[in-house]
C-alpha cells in the first residue's frame, strides 16, 4: 500500500475515533443530566465536592487573581500614563477582569487544580472497580459519583471567577492607589460609573458558569472514560488539561463574539 | 424451572471483539449451595459470573435468577434484582474515601430507611460475623489484603442477599487469611439461607468447603461434580487441575508459530 493511502487511512481513523467519542461524551452529559437527581436530592452528596473542587482551590484562586491583578495595575499604569489618564486605571482592571480574565484565567486553573483531580479519581474508582462495586450495589455510579461532582464543578466555578476577579480588582488597587498614588476616589469612581452590571458583570458570569459546565463534564467523562491501568488514568488526567484550557479559550472566543461587539 | 434451582444457565455464548469466551454454558445451581466455578486463567470464569449478574449481555442463550431472565432485564429490573445480590470482588473493591464502618453501611443507607441507631447495629453485627468489629473506625488504606477482602464480603452480605457471587476470593491471601475466608463464605452463606457462586483456581481450598464444582476451559463446561466425585475423577483435564500437573490438556503455552519459523525466519529477515 502507498504512504499517501497509509496517512489517509490513519487520518480517517483517527477522525472517526474523534467523532466516536465525542458522541460518548453526549451521550454522557445526556445521563449525567437525567440522574442528576440525588444530587439536589442529597444536597450533602454536592456539597462536598463544592468543598473539594470549590474550596481547596481557594488559595490557588486568590493568590493568582491577586498577582494578575498586580501585573494588571502595573501595565495598565505604565500605558495609560502615556495618554495622561491615569485616573482610568480602575475601569481598565476593574473590565479586564470581569469580562475575561476573570473568567478564563480561573477556569484554566479551576481544571489544572479541581478537574484534574476529579478524573483522577474517578479514574482510580474505576481502576480499583469501585464504580462496577457500586453497580452491582444497584447504585447508579453516575448518579452516585458522577453527577455530584460535575454539579460541585459547575456551582464553584462561577464563584472563583467572581472572587479571582475580586482579588484582582484589589491588587491592581495596591499597586496603582497604595504604590504609585493614582487617586483613590478617581479609581472607584471611573470603576463605578464605567462597569455595567449587566453587560460586563452578569455576561463574565454567565462565561464562567460555560466554562464550568464544560470543565467539569470534560473532568468526569475523561476519568469515567479512562482505561483501568495506572496509564490509563495518567493519559486521562493529561487530556482533562489539555482539552479544558483548548475549549475554554475556543469558547472564550464564540461567547465573546456574542457578549461583547461594541454597543457599549 | 423447579423452585429449587436458583441459578438456570441455558446454552450461554458470549462474544467478545469476535472472540468467542464463553461457547455454550449450561448450568444449573441449586438453593443453598456453594458453587464454585475453576478453570485456568481467561478460560470465562469472571465473564460468566458478570453474565450472572447482569453486567455483561450475553451474545446468545440466557441466564434465569429466580424466575427472572437476568440477559433481558431492563437497566431498572436489573437494579431491582441486584438488592437480593451480594458480590465480593477480587481485591475488596472498598470506597477508599470513607471508612471500613461507612463502606459496610454503604447498601443500607443506600437501599433502607433505617435510622442510624439501626445502621449503626447491623453494621457492627456483619463486622462482627467476619471478626473486625473492632476495626470499624480504620479506613481501607490500613487493612491488609485479608481484612480488606472480610471487609468487603461483610458489605455484600449487608443486604442478606440471597445470591452471593465471589470473584476470586482467595486471591494474593496467605495460607491462613485463605483458610479464614473459605470459612466465612461457608458460615455466611449457611447462615444467611443464602446461595453462593464462587469464581477460583484455589482447588485445595474449594474442595474443602463447597457442594458442586464446575470445571471451565476454553469457554465450556468440561467437568463437573461433587468435591467427592471430582477427587475419584480420572478426566484428563480434573487431573492435570486438581494435582497441578504442568504436562495435560491445558497447554501453558499461549498459540505460536513454530519457533524455527519465528528464529530462524527473523534472523534470515534481519
Amino acid at each position: 500500500m502507498s504512504d499517501p493511502l497509509q496517512l489517509l487511512r490513519r487520518l480517517g481513523a483517527a477522525t472517526n475515533e474523534r467523532i466516536w467519542r465525542l458522541g460518548f461524551a453526549a451521550r454522557f452529559f445526556v445521563a449525567v443530566l437525567r440522574y442528576s437527581g440525588p444530587s439536589f436530592r442529597r444536597l450533602p452528596l454536592t456539597l462536598r465536592e463544592i468543598y473539594f473542587s470549590g474550596v481547596l482551590s481557594l488559595i490557588i484562586i486568590l493568590v493568582s487573581g491577586l498577582f494578575v491583578g498586580l501585573v494588571l495595575g502595573l501595565q495598565g499604569y505604565e500605558t495609560l500614563q502615556r495618554y495622561g489618564s491615569t485616573e482610568a486605571l480602575g475601569i481598565l482592571v476593574a473590565l479586564s477582569l470581569t469580562r475575561e480574565l476573570g473568567p478564563v484565567v480561573a477556569a484554566l486553573l479551576f481544571a489544572s487544580r479541581a478537574g484534574s483531580s476529579v478524573t483522577a479519581e474517578i479514574g482510580l474508582m474505576k481502576a480499583t472497580e469501585q464504580l462496577k462495586a457500586m453497580d452491582m450495589m444497584a447504585v447508579n455510579p453516575i448518579a452516585r459519583v458522577v453527577a455530584p461532582r460535575f454539579w460541585g464543578g459547575v456551582i464553584s466555578m462561577p464563584l472563583l471567577a467572581a472572587l479571582f476577579s475580586a482579588m484582582g480588582i484589589l491588587g491592581g488597587w495596591l499597586i496603582g492607589v497604595v504604590f504609585i498614588g493614582v487617586d483613590d476616589g478617581a479609581f472607584w469612581s471611573q470603576m463605578q460609573s464605567g462597569v455595567d452590571f449587566r453587560y460586563d458583570i452578569w455576561n463574565g458570569v454567565i462565561k464562567s458558569f460555560i466554562f464550568g459546565i464544560a470543565v467539569s463534564l470534560i473532568a468526569v467523562f475523561e476519568g469515567y472514560d479512562s482505561a483501568p491501568t495506572a496509564e490509563g488514568v495518567s493519559r486521562a488526567i493529561t487530556r482533562t488539561v489539555v482539552t479544558s484550557a483548548l475549549t475554554i479559550l475556543a469558547l472564550d472566543f464564540i461567547l465573546t463574539s456574542f457578549m461583547f461587539r461594541g454597543t457599549s | 424451572m423447579s423452585d429449587d434451582i436458583l441459578v438456570d444457565i441455558q446454552d450461554l455464548h458470549f462474544t467478545y471483539d469476535g472472540r468467542p469466551v464463553l461457547q455454550g454454558i449450561d448450568m444449573k445451581i441449586h438453593r443453598g449451595q456453594v458453587v464454585a466455578i475453576m478453570g485456568g486463567s481467561g478460560c470465562g470464569k469472571t465473564t460468566l459470573l458478570r453474565c450472572i449478574g447482569g453486567q455483561l449481555r450475553p451474545t446468545s442463550g440466557s441466564v434465569r435468577l429466580e424466575r427472572h431472565q437476568v440477559s433481558a432485564m431492563s437497566h431498572d429490573e436489573l437494579y431491582r434484582l441486584r438488592r437480593k445480590m451480594g458480590m465480593l470482588f477480587q481485591f475488596g473493591a472498598l470506597f477508599t474515601d470513607i471508612s471500613v464502618f461507612d463502606n459496610v453501611a454503604f447498601p443500607l443507607r443506600e437501599h433502607t430507611d433505617l435510622s442510624e441507631e439501626m445502621i449503626r447495629d447491623l453494621v457492627l453485627m456483619k463486622l462482627e460475623a467476619v471478626g473486625l468489629r473492632g476495626a470499624h473506625r480504620l479506613m481501607p488504606n490500613e487493612l491488609s489484603g485479608g481484612m480488606a477482602r472480610r471487609v468487603a464480603l461483610a458489605r455484600a452480605v449487608a443486604l442478606d442477599p440471597m445470591l452471593i457471587m465471589y470473584d476470586e476470593p482467595f486471591a494474593g491471601l496467605d495460607p491462613i487469611a485463605l483458610g479464614v475466608i473459605g470459612q466465612l463464605i461457608r458460615k455466611l452463606n449457611d447462615a444467611l439461607g443464602a446461595t453462593s457462586i464462587m469464581v477460583t483456581h484455589d482447588v485445595q481450598e474449594s474442595l474443602l468447603m463447597v457442594d458442586y464444582i464446575y470445571f471451565l476451559n476454553g469457554g465450556r463446561v468440561v467437568a463437573a461434580g461433587t468435591p467427592d466425585e471430582i477427587r475419584a475423577s480420572d478426566d484428563p483435564f480434573v487431573h492435570q487441575f486438581v494435582h497441578a500437573e504442568v504436562e495435560g490438556p491445558v497447554h501453558f503455552d499461549f498459540p505460536a508459530p513454530s519457533a524455527r519459523e519465528a528464529f530462524l525466519g527473523s534472523v534470515w529477515r534481519v
